[in-house]
């Protein structure tokens, strides 16, 4: 069954095949089998699943099914879960039971899936490969001495090595595309607004935004059908109407102008992954697609200006983690400024301190304008490179990532080495573009993505033309050998 | 040398929405602690801001009331610092783009003076929680009620020079808000508070001198109070050849001195920059124009209108629309009695007294504006006399009948009767040989011992006119 993409198990379910429960219990018994080499999870809602896996079966008995009722999904530990832990990857939250549900975690209990558990990430999504989380590293299914990537990790490794058949992701700087990349998995990442943050814990509220991790394009179009929308309680999610992203998978892609950014397939860009590119390129030439050789012009100031804007906005956004109401307090606090001090230095793991410190001193009177202000007017440019490239093109290609997956442990001393493996999604995120990577062949084994990206709010366009690439390729088919 | 205040005031006023101004959790006051916070208000993690409308709208409503350019597109920004009543680590409010910019008030001064004192702008911006000292031993308690309630901070010019001019901005914002139904200005529970920037310079000079900024000011008494003493103490570092500290200091009401909370150099680096949840407020100019329909009539106005209509002086009519509630009262008074001098007479007169020995305003005023209608017709009327009428008035308050039910059960109608009363001065005169001698020799003084007696025979009922009146004719006076 694990196999299966989430539109093969609904009609599985549909037609009686199995039922969730079945298929759920399937699910974990591989988790409980597989996940102790890989540390995907950090909590296993094992019960929980299982009565919303029955209820899903009456569902679908009395025939008031959504498609993916009954069908079971990973959510990522920066979705607020009601009364299960939820610890976006911290020992700052290791003891914090989330009282709400998240908007993307309610979007799924109604449409009656599955909570499997909460997977492992970097902490706070801060980190390019799961390393930074409190519960240790996540490994990459496809060769476990490498990193998955980040911060989504846990995500990226459950869904390659088919511990789940989808899982939710949030990507501020690349963090759903690059650990698809890096585990051959189609990883979307929606338009800025398009899926609600309410109850998403906030890394950078500016740039985060939730997505998906499926096999295909056709399963991300159902996933994201689930998620997205207005949100009233998300003052940033946007009022634009949803479409049936199944509805336009099919079209054809003949004609299809893509932008291939000069910038993206620079210096730094190992040959190989480079070559996988060429190829997907070559498939995409076969079904009728144009390729114009475009520029996005300040591509290099990408990295720098995230890097001031992420961290600003996370300095902030983490002071609530103080130890006074919830989360990690320290042992017997003197006073105040101890209790703050113990509790934040204690809870807090080093990337994230580097990050708080690095974002306060960008915000601090003097320097605000030199740096926030600064990488503020970078992000426009950045973002009118890709309205003036979009006057010309209906979607850009590029790769994904410059490199496969890297090993554990290699960027630990080299944080500015960790932050460019970024490079080719950190500029999406600044112009809040909807992007996705889809898996298109392999370097020494191990995965390497393509990366789509569409104008605001084209969604539809991007699923259908990652879509017809998954009907003449089958790299996203593969999964690890270990796994099967 | 002589020496010239100068003041600015900065005016926290809660805004009188239903629920917070980034959650749904009530504003209400006095609820038991954190049972009005939610997990916005908590600030628990993946929680985010949703701006209260009514909220906007009650400080655009405020702008128009003083004429203040609206901020077509303001912005609210976050002001992070560290406290236990913060939950969330930060403060958001309006720091470049307030919603409310330049804008004025008139004040109007003892001497007759009226001057125009400038607002630099008023912003949007979420109140923080409060911190429980007392028994919680060794601990401090939390309590987030108040936390996320709505607050506009109204910023004046440094334009006040005078003690007097401070407390008179004070009372016209505190007039503006509560008029135009924003803030129900409520100063015991702080709903209206101030802070006050203070320097001085030799007069005559044109630069400013370094200032103090005086904290958390919750009255009109210690505003004055505070400034005053403020003045003293800078002066008096001034003369003795020192120099001001740039400071925030608290004032005490007990002690009624100022002291030093934090200098320049403690000053926190707030890190201000856009809270990237809430998106740019765009305000049309449609919708501003709707809004300025809404405005009732404002203090200044109703205060011109209160002379020309009910031939008051700008004293009294200043006075009468100090406040709203005063003023509504005083109109239906005379309204029903047909009578503006002898109801203003009264309202600023007992009603304002019993009022100010109370502590009560006239929100809360157990006698109401149609029984005191009925009292006052009854002065008019002759029914009663003056004196009589505040005993009434004492009995209306304390036991909320109405006027006529009083002076029928306790009997006090004022004698008028012309031949009762004429029967009633023969006797005086007759029983008191000695003084009516002594008053025709001159004595004049003892008229008043006559009506004395008079009064003293009748309980005070006798009307004190025609006594006058029959004693003067009988005792042959001029």
């Amino acid at each position: 069954m694990h196999t299966k993409t989430i539109a093969q198990l609904a009609a599985g379910l549909k037609a009686g095949e199995f039922s969730s429960v079945e298929l759920t219990q399937h699910y974990i018994n591989r988790i409980q089998t597989f996940d102790n080499g890989l540390n995907s999870y950090i909590s296993l809602t094992e019960e929980r699943a299982l009565a919303q896996a029955k209820r899903a079966d009456e569902r679908i008995a009395a025939g008031k099914a959504h498609v993916l009722t009954g069908i079971p999904v990973a959510q990522k530990d920066i979705f607020c879960s009601d009364g299960v832990k939820t610890s976006c990857g911290s020992k700052m939250l290791d003891n914090f039971i989330a009282p709400y549900d998240a908007s993307v975690i309610e979007s799924f209990n109604n449409a009656g899936s599955v909570m499997l558990g909460k997977t492992n990430m970097d902490e706070f999504a801060m980190g390019s490969s799961n390393e930074t989380s409190f519960y240790g590293p996540v490994k990459n299914p496809w060769n476990v001495d490498c990193v998955p990537g980040g911060s989504s990790g846990g995500s990226a490794a459950s869904v390659a090595a088919r511990l789940a058949p989808a899982s939710t992701g949030t990507d501020t700087g690349g963090s759903i595309r690059q650990p698809a990349a890096l585990c051959n998995l189609t990883g979307l990442k929606p338009s800025y607004g398009r899926v609600s943050r309410y109850g998403m814990i906030a890394f950078a509220s500016s740039l985060d935004q939730a997505g998906t991790f499926t096999q295909t394009a056709e399963d991300a179009a159902l996933m994201l059908s689930v998620m997205a929308g207005l949100d009233v309680r998300d003052s940033t999610s946007i009022d634009e109407p949803v479409p049936d992203y199944s509805a336009s998978l099919n079209n054809d892609v003949k004609g299809l102008k893509v932008g291939l950014p000069k910038e993206y397939f620079a210096d730094g860009l190992d040959a190989d992954v480079a070559k996988r590119v060429d190829d997907a390129i070559s498939e995409y030439k076969k079904l009728g697609a144009e390729f114009f050789d475009i520029s996005l012009p300040n591509t290099h100031l990408s990295v720098p200006a995230y890097y001031i804007v992420a961290p600003a906005e996370c300095s902030s956004n983490l002071s609530r983690f103080d130890g006074v109401r919830f989360g990690y307090r320290c042992e017997e606090p003197k006073d105040l400024e101890d209790l703050y001090k113990r509790s934040r230095g204690e809870g807090f793991g080093s990337e994230v301190k580097r990050r708080i410190l690095v974002g306060a001193y960008a915000l601090s009177s003097g320097y605000y304008d030199a740096y926030y202000l600064k990488a503020q007017k970078i992000r426009r440019l950045i973002a009118n490179d890709f309205t003036e490239a979009f006057k010309q093109v209906d979607v850009i290609m590029s790769p994904t990532t410059p490199t496969p997956a890297f090993k554990v442990g290699e960027k630990d001393d080299d944080p500015i080495s960790m932050y460019y493996s970024d490079i080719y999604t950190i500029a999406v995120n600044l112009a809040g573009l909807p992007g996705i990577s889809v898996p298109c062949g392999f370097v020494n084994a191990l995965p390497v993505g393509l990366q789509i990206i569409a104008p605001y709010f084209a969604e539809a366009k991007l699923l259908n033309v990652a879509h017809q690439y998954q009907q003449v390729t089958d790299w996203h088919q593969q999964m690890p050998e270990t796994f099967k | 040398m002589q020496w010239e205040v100068v003041i600015g005031l900065e005016i926290h006023a809660q805004l009188a929405t239903k629920s917070k101004i980034f959650s749904g959790s009530s504003t209400a006051f006095g609820a038991e602690p954190n049972t009005q916070a939610n997990e916005v208000d908590l600030g628990l993690p993946g929680v985010l801001p949703v701006m209260n409308k009514q909220a906007l709208n009650m400080a655009i409503k405020f702008g128009t009331a003083i004429n203040a350019e609206i901020g077509k597109r303001s912005v609210f920004d976050r002001k992070n610092y560290f406290y236990p009543d913060l939950p969330k680590g930060y403060q958001t409010t309006q720091l470049a783009l307030p919603i409310v910019g330049l804008g004025s008030v008139d004040i109007e001064l003892k001497d007759g003076r009226t001057k125009t004192i400038g607002v630099t702008r008023a912003h949007l911006e979420e109140d923080a929680g409060k911190s429980l000292h007392e028994d919680f031993s060794g601990a401090t308690g939390i309590d987030l009620n108040r936390a996320g309630t709505p607050l506009i901070e109204i910023v004046s010019e440094p334009d006040m020079r005078s003690t007097e001019e401070a407390v008179a901005y004070m009372r016209k914002i505190h007039s503006i808000v509560t008029y135009i139904g924003i803030c129900d200005g409520n100063m015991q529970e702080g709903s209206f508070r101030c802070d006050a920037n203070v320097s001085m310079r030799p007069k005559g000079q044109e630069e400013f001198g370094t200032r103090t900024e005086l904290k958390n000011i919750n009255s009109f008494r210690f505003v004055e109070r505070a400034i005053n003493v403020e003045i003293e103490r800078q002066i008096d570092i001034l003369e003795s050849g020192g120099t001001v500290v740039q400071e925030t200091r608290l004032y005490d009401s007990n002690k009624n001195e100022t002291r030093s909370m934090r200098s320049k150099e403690d000053a926190m680096d707030y890190r201000y920059f856009p809270d990237p949840d809430l998106l740019p407020i765009v305000v049309t100019d449609d919708e501003i124009e709707a809004i300025r329909k809404t405005l009732p009539e404002l203090p200044d106005a109703k205060k011109v209108r209160f002379m020309s209509e009910y031939k008051l002086n700008a004293e009294d009519a200043g006075n009468l629309t100090a406040s709203l509630e005063l003023a509504n009262y005083f109109e239906t008074v005379t309204k029903e009695i047909d009578d503006s001098k002898l109801a203003a007479n009264w309202i600023m007169g007992e009603l304002t007294a019993r009022l100010n020995k109370e502590n009560l305003t006239v929100k809360s005023l157990p006698v109401s504006a149609s029984q005191f209608a009925g009292l006052l017709a009854r002065i008019k009327d002759n029914t009663i006399s003056g004196k009589i009428a505040k005993d009434v008035f004492d009995t209306m308050w304390n036991e909320g009948s109405e006027a006529d039910s009083i002076i029928e059960s306790k009997g006090l109608k004022q004698i008028n009767d012309t031949g009762a009363l004429e029967a009633m001065v023969d006797k005086v005169i007759a029983d008191n040989p000695n003084q009516v001698e002594q008053f025709k020799a001159g004595k004049e003084k003892l008229m008043g011992f006559f009506v004395g007696q008079i009064m003293k025979q009748t309980q005070g009922k006798a009307n004190p006119g025609q006594i006058n009146q029959l004693l003067k004719k009988k005792l042959g006076s001029s």
